[in-house]
């Protein structure tokens, strides 16, 4: 199942949902046809189309909004922030290309602060699957959950296979001793490699898919923290505002500390070009994380 | 319209006008604005939408919704007096007991959004209405814009998609006070010719006196103008209107007055003499 497929299944299942994009329809193609005046093309407008969900979630509705994660976030911030957030309605968010997955557009197109400026609107949920197939596993539940939620939408295919999603909680995959990498989203492919490449050295690595960045794993992060491993955050996302932030504030809300390496976008955008080349260049490929989590624990 | 009902609709602004004024003291309101759209406010809750206090959860209901928000004593003032909320309560504001501030929120009964920031609810009301358009549904959609609000650009862009949208349940009423918060729009950002531009965006237009329930009446019962499209009236109104010691008075655009400014200014509501006014525009709101 992808992602127009269980959009489409749910959508008929459930005649609140209510699918809207600001122009964007690559993962939506079938849908005009299928779900005639239920499907809504605002154009490119990013800002009109979430107001207008807004209203649309007023009358019962629940709208699935797409648009580029860069233009979504930010050009319609205010909408967001103020029409779904304050009024806390089940206006659902779904970004694409966020991140890396935006290889070779360059800054404009970038959305490397999403999670930052979505999870500081009271209210709103925050989710990031690792692929396809986690996504997949992830949005009925997010769906038909009364709260706005925001989505790094993942349609990458991978043959990771997933277990079962709780709202809020993360994926443990296993935990190691001596270190613990947190990922989300698109690096989840990046961190899990990392893990095989570091166990091939002798160390005990766990690999933790965050899922939800708000609301936040607690209970697994202090869990983690307890054990006295090094932690590793993973993200293509600034540093600031994103996973690594959640964790420094998880941890000192719970008067605890942990050795931590950040691997984040610092303060710049990344040199846009083939995802490979790129993950390369800013230090994200398998053998340059590898080579990050060695230099800082050797 | 008959006498009767004229005379009935000029009494009841009237009330609310004092309902705005008793507002504008002990922490003071956005008075030209409210002042300015009150008659519109008033004609369309006594005369012309389904919205009364037993059926404010209706689905069937019509939908106002108030874009430009610092008016929204004219708001309360209304709702008070045709009993959607207690009369006492306007006592509250600004009391944190309550939450009648300078903005609406939905925590008050009757209203349908939360407003403040400028250029937001003509989408929001895109969204009511297309909802009503996909249920078949007739309800009428009637949102209030100011003219110093035209100048955001969501609004220009939420009329491309009610226009494309053929969204002929939906209405934006522009309260053409001709003021934005401390200058003439004619002095700033030109908005005219105001039914130019709007055509030109796909609306059905029509300029009116916003102070003339006669004018009121005959537009709003033409609704909708064109089958298929938006339409658009555009309210010729005067900020502050009713009281003329600020019509018209670019410093007066937030107040806060004494209790004796006050009492002045409700006799010269009702024509005893204009109120003589020492108190500072406060503009930093």
């Amino acid at each position: 199942m992808n992602y127009q497929e269980i959009i489409r299944k749910t959508s008929l299942k459930d005649d609140r949902i209510i699918v809207m994009t600001a122009e964007n329809r690559a993962v939506l193609r079938e849908l005009p046809d299928l779900l005639g005046n239920r499907f809504i093309d605002t154009g490119i407008t990013e800002q009109t189309m979430v107001g207008s969900a807004a209203g649309l979630a007023l009358r019962g509705r629940i709208p699935i909004c797409h648009a580029l994660a860069s233009f979504l976030t930010l050009r319609a911030f205010e909408f967001i922030r103020t029409d779904v957030g304050i009024a806390n309605l089940p206006v659902k968010l779904s970004g694409f290309i966020p991140g890396f997955l935006s290889d070779g557009n360059g800054p404009t197109h970038q959305s490397l602060e999403d999670i930052s400026i979505m999870r500081g609107i009271p209210n709103m949920e925050v989710y990031a699957p690792a692929d396809n197939n986690d996504m997949v596993e992830m949005l009925p539940q997010i769906w038909s959950s009364n709260k706005p939620s925001y989505l790094r939408l993942m349609h990458i295919e991978s043959t990771f296979k997933h277990s079962k999603f709780t709202l809020g909680k993360a994926e443990v995959i296993e935990i190691g001793n001596d270190i613990n990498i947190l990922v989300y989203g698109f690096m989840f492919k990046y961190a899990l490699e990392t893990t095989q490449e570091l166990k091939k050295l002798g160390y005990s690595v766990g690999l933790i898919n965050m899922r939800s960045l708000k609301p936040i794993d607690e209970e697994c992060i202090i869990n983690l923290s307890k054990n006295g491993s090094t932690l590793v955050t993973i993200e293509d996302h600034f540093k600031t505002g994103g996973l690594y932030t959640i964790l420094a504030e998880t941890l000192l809300n719970n008067n605890m500390t942990a050795k931590v390496i950040p691997i984040a976008m610092e303060e710049k955008w990344f040199k846009p070009g083939r995802i490979d080349e790129v993950l390369d260049h800013e230090g994200f490929s398998t053998e340059k994380i590898t080579e990050r989590i060695l230099n800082k624990i050797r | 319209m008959n006498k009767i009902k004229k005379k009935n609709l000029e009494k009841l602004s009237l009330k609310v006008r004092e309902h705005i004024i008793e507002m504008s003291g002990n922490g003071g309101c956005f008075i030209g604005a409210s002042l300015s759209c009150t008659d519109l406010i008033v004609y369309l809750y006594e005369s012309f939408l389904n919205i009364n206090k037993n059926n404010l959860d209706d689905i069937n209901r019509d939908y106002f919704l108030l874009s430009k928000g610092h008016d929204v004593p004219a708001l309360y003032g209304t709702f008070a007096e045709i009993g959607i909320i207690e009369k006492d309560r306007l006592k509250n504001h600004l009391s944190v007991k309550d939450n009648i501030y300078w903005h609406p929120n939905t925590k008050i009964p009757g209203v349908e959004f939360h407003s403040g920031s400028l250029g937001h609810l003509p989408s929001v009301s895109i969204g009511i209405a297309l909802d009503c358009k996909i249920r078949n549904a007739d309800n009428k959609i009637i949102v209030v814009t100011g003219d110093g609000e035209l100048n955001e650009g969501s609004v220009w862009e939420s009329l491309l998609v009610a226009s494309a949208y053929n969204l002929d349940n939906l209405t934006i009423v522009v309260d053409r006070n001709e003021f934005q918060a401390n200058m003439e729009t004619e002095k700033l950002i030109p908005l005219e010719p105001l039914v130019d531009k709007f055509e030109s965006f796909g609306c059905e237009v029509k300029r009116i006196n916003g102070h003339s329930f006669d004018d009121l009446e005959n537009t709003f019962t033409k609704l909708p103008f064109k089958k298929n499209k938006p339409s658009v009236i555009i309210c010729d109104t005067v900020r502050g209107k009713g009281l003329p010691s600020i019509e018209k008075k670019a410093d007066r655009w937030f107040v806060n007055f004494s209790k004796s400014e006050i009492k002045n200014l409700i006799k010269e509501l009702h024509g005893e003499g204009e109120a003589n006014l020492t108190s500072d525009t406060l503009t930093v709101r």
